[in-house]
Order: structure tokens, then sequence, then C-alpha cells
């Protein structure tokens, strides 16, 4: 892909292309230009780093929005358990997975979780694993067992792919994920500064490439899509600017997220893709690789309800999140029966109420094609802020 | 339970003692701040029972709370004052039952008001919620809160880095912070001696569940089963009342194993033995009686159970060891069955259908708990494949009456037990 000259529609169309190809054309070139494997995972977060160094393509999956219809899906799971297992479930038994050599399921909640155990059952073949991540943050204890798991997942990725990694390659993988990180952020914060210029439709779809394209290429369209977007003349319209949480795992549907938009909102600040963005500094790249990206896990990093808090300021992060984006109020998305969202949910709004914060809430599931009410509901919202400041 | 009409004061002396030993738990616990004695919120799965009594310590567990507000009927109240607060109807109902009790004033089982924690000790094992739920409770009390991370059995094993990291965080992190809290340095050799009491009363406990080999089997090792994990699952492992209860119940196990008895029910012996089931999946706690009726009524023995096995597997093997008090305890955690990945599960199933001559199995899947249900239906697939065994599939919940519908799961079970009826026929006539 060549994007040095591209315009935004260029971008967008792009990107709409990955988001929709639940074939993954994309990978399986990858994989044939490159003579390279594929390895998979779940949100969040995974040291794709790793993956990279092992000159595999990391690709992040989140399910498979409302573009598949569940057939098989459904009978592997009860009606109150969350979609993204199942469409991820369809989506490997209609063979739309068999590009993936391999599936990381990070430590976020037990669906995910037990889902790792089903992968091992039904594709024996695949390698797969369950990657725990520390709940203990000091670096003697908490690091020291991350450390050792990703001596783990360096060494079974070399043996995926059949290659041996260097310390250099890792330290290399490092500095390409750092400058990726870099660009996001100046991506967000351009959203945040001028968010008439960044609709979040086209920040959404940049994100979700993310998960798709080898990390230099994303990088550069994200700085293509800067360097075309300031140019760009766009209407400043009069909306609010909210914080979206919630919505770290299963997705909302793309047109869910054009209705927000459409309702009134600016969304400033969000926790999709949020691997992309999970280490907040640049990952140090002198020194041994590993414990580099274990250092930077147990520090400097989002807060997120998969991720214990330790100081029990529960709350606190979210507030300095609307301060820093100057959002007028949070919409807590969730998708419904996801414990982790739901159960943080409480605590947040708490926090949110001290600070005199507003803030309204929903649930959603990536399948569903009725948002009317939910528009309605964050039209409103948006509404009663304009007017009053408050809800 | 244990109103048979032979042998009376014999059968029920174990029922006694356990009734004895939770009154007299509660009561110390009702007074535990006056006698200046320290308290500890923690989890039934990976408790780290013998360390808390060793430091003196007297431990709340909140699962058993929710179970106990849901057997006297009070979930459904509790329930809706969480939801008042803001909880979603989609979460685990344990923890909204909890934090109902705790708005409604935290009066306990015996209708005294539990003490105020000293310190959550959040052992996080097997199940995500618990790390929220301790979040959300600390937003409540003034005390620390320490963090065990158990490392999950992702691969279907126990490494000796898992057990290292487990070792090290109750050395460095768990002791540290009892010590202070209680005043006291840690008495290893108390600890050790708790240790050994642990280990003499978990293989009178297997004694009891393996008694279920037998036909007639003369446990129920799921109904009746709960009951007798009561103590070892919570505040008693360790001490001498839970041997004492263990050697009870195994020679009135004995006993009945002799005498070629049943299970005792609610509604006295049960003296036909129609099917042997294993089953996954917590029970029902709102309507408990009338679940387990459903089974006995239709003389259905629960021979192997995976629930009795949430507070610590011993049946393979495991014992709390005194030769290495923190490796052992780390150990215990890593191996609960919510710890175990789904292939180890099924495993652990599929050899309780085989060793315990089961006809077939069951699975009560909760609908809040993701933990456990996230995949049942490819456990119920696989075993049926790998045993030939009839699978039932049932759903209710722990502590929320509005998912227990008694009418639904009554025409499912009949059903099923229709099912094993022919299948247990067609294997007689083949
Ligand atoms: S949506 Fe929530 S419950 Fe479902 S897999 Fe993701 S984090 Fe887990
Ligand atoms: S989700 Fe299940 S295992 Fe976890 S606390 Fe709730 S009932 Fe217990």
């Amino acid at each position: 892909m060549n994007n040095t000259n591209s315009t935004v529609t260029q971008i967008i169309e792009t990107c709409e292309r990955l988001y929709n190809d639940l074939d993954f054309s994309y990978v399986k070139n990858w994989k044939q230009t490159h003579a390279g494997k594929a390895v998979g995972f779940m949100p969040i977060y995974v040291p794709r780093e790793i993956v990279h160094a092992a000159g595999m393509l990391p690709v992040g999956l989140m399910g498979a929005g409302d573009l598949l219809e569940i057939i098989k899906g459904d009978a592997y799971f009860q009606s109150y358990i969350c979609q993204i297992p199942r469409s991820t479930i369809e989506m490997a038994i209609s063979n739309r997975l068999d590009c993936f050599d391999g599936m990381l399921f990070p430590a976020i909640c037990d669906v995910i979780r037990n889902l790792s155990g089903m992968w091992k059952l039904m594709f024996p073949e695949k390698y797969a694993r369950y990657m725990d991540f520390p709940q203990n943050f000091r670096p003697e204890v908490g690091g020291e067992y991350y450390h050792q798991e990703l001596i783990i997942l360096l060494k079974d990725m070399a043996t995926l792919s059949g290659a041996k990694v260097t310390q250099d390659q890792l330290r290399q993988s490092v500095r390409l994920y750092n400058e990726n990180r870099a660009v996001i952020r100046e991506l967000y914060d351009l959203r945040s500064a001028d968010p008439h210029l960044v609709p979040t439709y086209e920040l959404y779809l940049i994100m979700r490439a993310s998960n798709i394209l080898e990390v230099s290429e994303h990088t550069a369209m994200v700085r293509d899509y800067l360097g075309a977007v300031r140019s760009e003349k766009r209407p400043e319209r009069d909306n609010i600017r909210v914080v979206l949480s919630g919505v770290f795992c299963e997705q909302p549907p793309l047109a869910l997220i054009r209705a927000l938009e459409n309702s009134g909102c600016f969304i400033v600040e969000d926790d999709w893709v949020l691997g992309a963005r999970y280490l907040l500094k640049a990952v140090a790249t002198e020194g041994d690789p590993l414990e580099n990206l274990a250092a930077a896990y147990l520090k400097d990093t989002v807060k997120t309800a998969s991720r214990y808090e330790e100081d029990g300021a529960k709350g606190s992060y979210l507030i300095d999140l609307v301060e820093k984006t100057r959002a007028e109020g949070v919409i807590f998305a969730a998708p419904s029966f996801c414990d982790p969202a739901l159960l943080e949910r409480p605590m947040q709004q708490e926090a949110l109420k001290r600070a005199d914060i507003p803030y309204t809430s929903f649930k959603y599931s990536e399948s569903s094609g009725q948002f009317q009410v939910i528009k309605e509901q964050t039209g409103t919202f948006a509404d009663s802020i304009k007017l009053w400041g408050s809800v | 339970m244990g109103n048979s009409s032979s042998g009376k004061v014999q059968k029920e002396r174990s029922m006694l003692l356990q009734k004895v030993m939770i009154a007299n738990h509660f009561k110390k616990l009702s007074t535990a701040h006056a006698d200046n004695k320290k308290v500890v919120y923690t989890f039934v799965p990976g408790n780290l029972n013998e360390l808390i009594r060793a430091f003196d310590m007297l431990p709340v567990h909140p699962e058993i709370n929710a179970l106990q507000s849901a057997m006297r009927k009070k979930s459904a109240g509790y329930i809706r004052e969480a939801e008042k607060y803001g909880h979603s109807e989609d979460v685990c109902t344990y923890v909204k039952c909890d934090v109902g009790m705790l708005k409604s004033g935290n009066i306990g089982p015996t209708g005294e008001k539990l003490p105020e924690p000293d310190l959550l000790l959040l052992s996080y094992t097997g199940c995500f919620t618990f790390l929220k739920w301790f979040e959300i409770l600390r937003q409540e009390y003034d005390c620390p809160v320490v963090v065990l991370q158990v490392p999950y059995q992702g691969d279907g094993e126990i490494t000796p880095e898992m057990t290292a990291y487990v070792a090290k965080q109750l050395r460095e992190e768990v002791v540290p912070v009892m010590e202070k809290i209680s005043g006291n340095k840690l008495d290893e050799e108390k600890l050790r001696r708790l240790l050994d009491s642990s280990a003499r009363a978990e293989s009178d406990l297997v004694e009891i569940l393996e008694s279920a080999r037998h036909k007639p089997s003369p446990i129920d090792a799921y109904f009746g089963g709960v009951y007798y994990i009561g103590p070892i699952f919570t505040a008693f492992r360790g001490l001498e009342t839970c041997e004492e209860y263990y050697r009870v119940l195994r020679s009135e196990v004995e006993d009945r194993l002799k005498k070629g008895q049943g299970p005792i029910t609610p509604e006295g012996p049960l003296n036909e033995e129609k099917y042997r089931l294993v089953v996954e999946g917590p029970p029902n706690w709102t309507s408990f009686r009338e679940f387990w009726k459903m089974f006995h009524e239709e003389s259905a023995v629960v021979v192997a159970s995976s629930y009795t096995k949430v507070g610590g597997i011993y049946d393979t093997g495991f014992r709390h060891n005194s030769a290495e008090p923190f490796e052992s305890l780390a150990k215990y955690c890593l191996g609960c069955y919510t710890n175990l990945n789904l292939p180890s599960r099924i495993d652990l199933l599929e050899k309780y259908i085989r060793d315990y001559s089961a006809d077939g199995f069951l699975i009560n899947s909760i609908k809040s708990c993701n933990s456990f249900s996230a995949g049942q239906l490819l456990i119920l697939r696989e075993l049926e494949d790998r045993t030939g065994k009839p699978g039932g599939f049932i759903e209710s919940d722990l502590v929320d009456p509005r998912y227990f519908s008694a009418a639904n799961i009554k025409n499912r079970l009949e059903s099923y037990f229709q099912m094993l009826d022919s299948r247990i026929q067609e294997a007689s006539v083949n």
C-alpha cells in the first residue's frame, strides 16, 4: 500500500475495506509476500512487539460486529454470554480464521479465558495461549513473573515462526511500536484539540486498521491521515465533548458510533482498540527488551476494568481524562453481559457524581441494528449539557 | 437434612457438629472487634484459612454470605438494593447480593451484624469477578487490601514458576500485611500444625467423596456434597473441630456404606438408586430444597460433582503439606477447580463419569457466572462424545430467584430422566 499522497477519503476507504473484510485478505497477502505467519489476539493488550520481532504479523481480533450472521456460534454460548466469543467462534468454524497460525488470549475476563480452552479443544492443530498479566505491580514480584511469561511467549513465537529472535530484532520492533504509539497519540491529541477535523468515525476505522496492518504501514497511514486532515477544510459543529468509556472489548457496531456522533457528541476520548494505546510512554530501547516491556506494563499504562487498581481512587483516571480533554460529560457504553465493564461502571459513576461530571449509560451488542433509543438518549444528553451544562 | 428414621443419633451428629461450628463462628464474628480479634474478608477458592488462623484472625467469606442470604430468601431484596445503586442486571449476582446485604446493614445469617473487615484479602483465584468485587467493597471500608494473584492454568498445568510466584506473594505481600494487621509475627510452627490438621481432614473428605463409587452410593455428592465441603472450604480448615467433623462424617458414611444404604435427603434416606449422575456447575441456592427434590423424588443420586471442588481438589492427590507451607498453599490455590482450564475441567468430569460409573451427567449453567458458564455447551458435547453418556443442560442462577424457573427445570429434568431410562434399558438389552 502506498499512502504518500493519499487523501482522507482514500485512507478511510482503505480502512473500511479492512474493517469489512472478514476473510482477512490483507493477512493472507502479507503472509504470502513475506512467507510469514500470522498470530491473532483478542482484546485488550498483548505485547505485539514479540510477535513482530519473530517475523510474524500480530492481528487484533474484535469480533465480527454486525457483518456476520451467527449460525453455529450460538450453539456454543448461552444467551447470557456476550457476543464477541460467539462471532469469533463463528469466524473460526467458517474457516475465516484459517490464515492465523496461532491465537493469543489475554487475561481480560473469564469469557476470553474460557475461550482459550475452547480453542485448544476445537483447533488442536493451532497454537493457542492464554496470557496472564500481573495484577501485582511491584517489579520484583509481578514484574518478575511477567518477565517469565514474556520469555515463554518469545520462545513460543520463535518456535512458531521457525526463526531465531535476536535482542536487536526485539529492540527494533519496540522502536516501531513506539513510533506507532506516538503517532496515535498525535491523532488523539488532534481530535481532542479540533474534533471537527477528526470525526470519530474516521479515527475509529484508523484504530481498527491498527489491528491488522503491519505496524510501520499503520504508522505511515496515520501520518498521512494527519497530514491530509490538517489541510482539509471541515465544518465546525456545535457538539458537546464527551469521553466514551467501556468499549474495550466487544465493539459497538460502526453505525452506532456514527449515531453517537450525529446525536450531537464529539467523542474526544475513548477506550476502544486500547491495546494500541495501552502503554502511555515509549518503551525503553536500551537494555533487555523483555525486561523493558515488562517494566512498561507495570507503570504508565491506561487504567481499565481488567486491570486491578491498586491505589483505591476508582474513577480518578477517568476524571483526569475528562479534565485533560475538556470533556463535558461521559458516555458509559458496555456490551450486554460484560462483567468487567458493568461491574466497573457503578464505581466510576459514583466518582463522576462526586466530581459533578454528567454522564449517561447504555448497553449494546456488536450485532445489534437498533439504536434509535440510544441515539435519542445521547441526543437528549447532549442537548441538556448544551442548555444547562448538566443533565 | 438428616431426618432418617434408623440410626438417627449417629447420622445426625455431623450435621449438628457443623451447625454448632457455624453458629460459634458467627457468634465470634459478632463480638470480634470487642474481643480485639481482627477480621479478614476473603474468597472461598484459594482461601488461606491456615494462614489467617495462624494469626488468630477470623475469616468472612462474601460468597457464603450471599448463598446463605439466598437460602434465607433474602437475596432477591438484596439484589434489588444493589441494582438501585446502579449495578447491572447482567452481572454476577453473588456480588450484588453481597453489596445489597452490606447496604442493608450487613446482617449475617445468624441475625447478628457482621464485623467490618480489618483486611480484604483478595485471592484472585479462578474468577475475574473477585477483582471487581473487592474493588467495590474497598470503597465501603477503610481497610487495606492485599492481592494474591493466582495465575490461571491456561496450559492445564501448574508450573514451578507459577508456584514460585504465588509463594513469593504470600511471603512478601500477604504475610507482612497480616503481621501488621494482627500485630503478631507469623508463628510458622503454628502454621505447620494447622496445615497438618488440614491434610488429615482432607484425607477424610476424599474417603467420603469416594464412597460414592459404590452402588448404591451412600452420599449425594452435590446436594449433600455442599454440606460436606462446608467446613473445609470455609472458616474451619486447619482447626481441630474441622478434623473432628470429617472423622464423624466419615464414620457415618462408612456405616451407611456397610449397611448398603443410600444418601440422606431432607425427606429421609433415599433407598432406591435409579440414576447415577455427575453434575457440573454450582447449585441454585434460592430454591435449593425444591431443586434437590426434583432429583431425589426420581431416585437420582449425584455421585460426583465439580462444584464440590471449587474450594480445592483433593481427590487427585493434593494435600496441604507442612513441609513446604507456602509452596503448599500456593499449589492449593493454583489447583482449585475454578482455576482449571476448560480441557482440564472436561478431563476431570470425564474421569468422574467413568470412575463413578455414572449413567449420565448434567450441567447446571448459572446465568450470572461467566467463570463457570462460558464454554459449558462445549463441555456438554465433548463429554457426550468421549463417554457416550447422555448429558443434560439446565439453566438457573445462584442467588437470583428471578432466574429459577421451577416448572421449566422440572420439565427439562423429566425429559432428561426419560432419556436416561431408555439408554439404561438399551444397555441392559444389549
Ligand atoms: S465483552 Fe466483556 S465479558 Fe465479553 S469477552 Fe469482552 S470483556 Fe469479556
Ligand atoms: S462469577 Fe461465578 S465464580 Fe465468580 S464470584 Fe460470581 S459466582 Fe463466583
